[in-house]
């Protein structure tokens, strides 16, 4: 009996159009743009100036303060441009603006340099984390949280198992399923270093048995060992989310405004843990990802290992060309990820996949009344009522939608998904969201 | 090309349900019944759904194009359910314009001025039986006399076994104190005795359950938490708790009165109490009442109390413990 999580969630078609296929390499492109606001927290900050000659993995900008990341040079070249660009949601942002020289060819910085297992195991604690940081690894599971923070748990909590985040519970992709199918040794090898550094002898990888061959792979990487075991997850949206696949590995759930921490799990997505592995083992910088490039009318969807600043465009391209049908272009998954305004912005580090939809699935349906079917409540991961925040948000009474919690919505857009009146139940919770996150904190600055 | 992109708020996927398809799918589940009551009390069950129902949907047409002045919305079968509905809780014989004035009281009083589908408080069809019951108590309870009682003439000379009666006034008049020996069963089952025209057929309506919770219209709670309160209560008065529960509205009320969307709490812990409130209710009104039935004002007393129970019974939180 596979484990699953309790409270609500929903069952949306699988769409894996990409499931059976290889990573590809992609070309690296002659021009990228590194946005320098690409993790969640502060942006970093450019030590780079026009006209510098880069090598291929060099560092161009610093951590912005504790929660931020360092970025790299995802090719050689010459920085041509530091400038505003436009990001895929239309944002105006700082880019560093990186093109190929012909002449200085592509290979990485002299100074890195791999490191042998034996190296690795005399890596201090201390010594990984520093890598791991200086390497810009964040969360590659969509929040690009800075991995070194979640390394490094708070004072006072007391973690006791790493959870690895294979479950890709986002229609369409698959980018940590081939990751998985691809390179079982080296994220077990990665588990370890994670490990190894927050000091826990047990780790558990969960995977959605909707990727069998993956979980068949895993099993096999980690065969014969006690430590690291692999579990199957009964298929349910959201269980990606990190409380949510807490509560189906270990049955604890995390309390509301409480960190994942306290329930004694540190969460890492597998695909963190890859870089991980790069950056110790082969002390690479995070400067490319598989991204899942699908939709259903395009020609070659795919999974593409794609250097990290290449303009969208060039990977729906890479996938068969941008379809005359298309309606919408989306960053991430279909069930959280954003619709993209500008093609042409580059691709960050926490892309997980590009998603093309055809005009005719890019509308929503014009919105009923509500007829209380509960539906959304029954499909709440959260417990909670999202009809009625809803209203409360729409209303403007924020107190209310304090009360009713809120704040402890995961954005997982279960509830907007069933609802058979098409009501935009998200929409307004995440603008409820905003307005009373903004008045915690103002009451917090005051006191 | 950039420019003409759809931009939205996530998901961008949604399900094919619709409240078009909630509404049909609940239409389909009460087709058996409506067989049933065909079979039961002839084309005269078929001529009182129809009247009830174009009656529900033309009053419901005028107020949304002349009061409200927008666009009819009867298409999404909401209107069509009430119709429905409120023939299934009336006699075959009443007169047609009595059926008339209880379509009109169910949609006009009991819908639309609240707003419209979404916004009523009682479930409408109710609210028109219980107007007809009221004005009209002699014709309400007149059933036709050539259909059975359901209790078995042959077994028992002692009790009045006429046909003209149905089940609950039997029971009501010996004090809900009948043998089980002289109760017809299989009659009982099928239908094939006296009523409103979709309460007879149980089995007919346990497969519209079947349906309903099939293509998950409704969750288990409701219909449940009614049929046990009422078997439990039937049997703490000293009631047969199978007979309560197969004879009058209880089944037809579980399934397709109480679980009303519009009506009904909406977390799970408040279905539960509501349906079982429902069940009590409905076992106190039948054995204290001077009605033989309470079904209808069991589930119409429970839907004003439903946005209290939404008010006070939360689902249950993530991360605030609960059953582990």
């Amino acid at each position: 009996m596979s484990k699953t999580f309790k409270i609500g969630g929903i069952h949306p078609n699988d769409f894996k159009l990409t499931a059976d296929k290889p990573i590809v390499w992609l070309d690296q492109p002659d021009k990228v743009q590194m946005m320098l606001y690409q993790q969640i927290g502060a942006p970093s900050i450019c030590i780079v100036k026009v006209g510098d000659k880069l090598k291929k993995g060099q560092l161009i900008a610093e951590d912005g303060s504790f929660v931020s990341a360092c970025q790299h040079a995802p090719i050689s070249g010459t920085v041509t441009k530091i400038e505003k660009i436009r990001n895929t949601q239309g944002w105006y942002g700082e880019a560093v603006t990186i093109e190929a020289d012909p002449d200085r060819g592509n290979d990485f910085m002299e100074a890195s340099h791999p490191r042998t297992q034996e190296e690795v195991d005399a890596l201090s604690v201390k010594e990984i984390i520093d890598i791991v940081d200086n390497r810009g690894v964040v969360g590659l599971g969509g929040a690009t949280f800075p991995t070194r923070v979640k390394l490094l748990p708070p004072e006072g909590s007391k973690p006791e198992v790493i959870i690895v985040n294979a479950v890709e519970c986002e229609p369409y992709l698959t980018c940590d399923d081939v990751l998985m199918r691809t390179y079982p040794n080296e994220i077990v090898k990665g588990i370890e270093v994670v490990m190894k550094v927050v000091n826990v002898k047990r780790a558990i990888i969960g995977i959605e048995d909707n990727k069998p061959e993956a979980i068949k792979i895993m099993r096999k990487a980690v065969e014969g060992r006690d430590d690291i075991k692999v579990v199957t997850l009964k298929k349910k949206y959201p269980q990606g989310g990190e409380k949510q696949l807490i509560a189906a590995v270990l049955g604890k759930e995390v309390k509301s405004g409480a960190l994942p921490v306290s329930t004694g799990a540190v969460v890492n997505n597998v695909a963190t843990i890859y870089t991980i592995f790069e950056a110790v083992y082969n002390d690479r910088p995070l400067i490319e990802r598989v991204v899942t490039v699908t939709g259903p009318s395009l020609t070659n969807p795919g999974n593409f290992l794609a250097t990290i600043g290449t303009p969208i465009r060039t990977l729906i391209e890479a996938a068969g060309g941008l379809p005359e049908d298309t309606g919408k272009v989306i960053a991430g998954g279909p069930m959280m990820g954003k619709a993209i305004v500008n093609i042409d912005a580059p691709t960050t580090k926490g892309m997980s996949g590009i998603l093309v939809l055809p005009e005719a699935e890019s509308h929503r349906k014009k919105e009923q009344v509500c007829i209380r079917c509960a539906n959304c409540v029954n499909v709440c991961p959260m417990g909670l009522e999202p009809f009625l925040l809803s209203i409360l948000a729409k209303k403007h009474n924020w107190e209310d939608c304090e009360k009713e919690l809120v704040m402890n919505c995961i954005e997982c857009g279960s509830c907007s998904y069933i609802c058979p009146s098409h009501r935009p139940l998200l929409d307004y919770i995440k603008l409820g969201k905003q307005f009373v996150g903004g008045i915690i904190r103002n009451r917090n600055t005051k006191k | 090309m950039s420019n003409k992109l759809t931009v939205s708020v996530a998901p961008h996927i949604h399900t094919t349900n619709s409240v078009e398809r909630c509404m049909w799918n609940v239409v389909i589940a009460m087709i058996p019944a409506l067989i049933v009551s065909i079979y039961v009390f002839g084309l005269s069950a078929l001529w009182v759904v129809l009247i009830s129902v174009g009656a529900s949907l033309l009053t419901e047409w005028a107020i949304d194009k002349f009061m409200f002045k927008r666009t009819p919305s009867i298409t999404n079968g909401s209107a069509l359910i009430t119709g429905m509905l409120l023939a299934f809780n009336l006699p075959n014989i009443l007169p047609w314009w009595m059926v008339v004035i209880g379509a009109v009281i169910a949609i006009g009083v009991g819908k639309m001025s609240f707003g419209g589908l979404g916004c009523n408080i009682w479930n409408p069809a109710l609210v028109g039986r219980v107007f007809l019951l009221l004005s009209f108590p002699a014709a309400m309870t007149t059933w036709d006399s050539a259909v059975k009682s359901g209790v078995d003439a042959t077994t028992s000379a002692s009790i009045d076994a006429s046909s003209g009666a149905t089940m609950l006034a039997t029971l009501k008049s010996h004090g809900h104190q009948l043998d089980s020996s002289q109760i017809d069963w299989w009659s009982l089952g099928i239908g094939d005795m006296n009523g409103c025209l979709g309460e007879v057929g149980s089995i007919a309506i346990l497969i519209g359950l079947a349906y309903l919770l099939i293509t998950r219209v409704i969750t288990w709670h409701i219909p449940v938490a009614v049929i046990g309160a009422t078997a439990l209560s039937a049997w703490a008065f000293g009631c047969n708790p199978l007979l309560e529960i197969l004879s009058g509205g209880l089944l037809l009320g579980a399934v397709f009165m109480a679980t009303d969307y519009v009506t009904s709490p909406m977390s799970k812990k408040g279905q539960l109490i509501y349906g079982a409130m429902i069940g009590l209710i409905t076992m106190i009104i039948r054995c204290y009442g001077s009605y033989p039935e309470g079904v209808s004002f069991a589930i119409l007393l429970m839907n004003g109390f439903t946005p209290l129970i939404n008010k006070y019974f939360k689902p249950r939180r993530f991360g605030e413990g609960g059953k582990r």
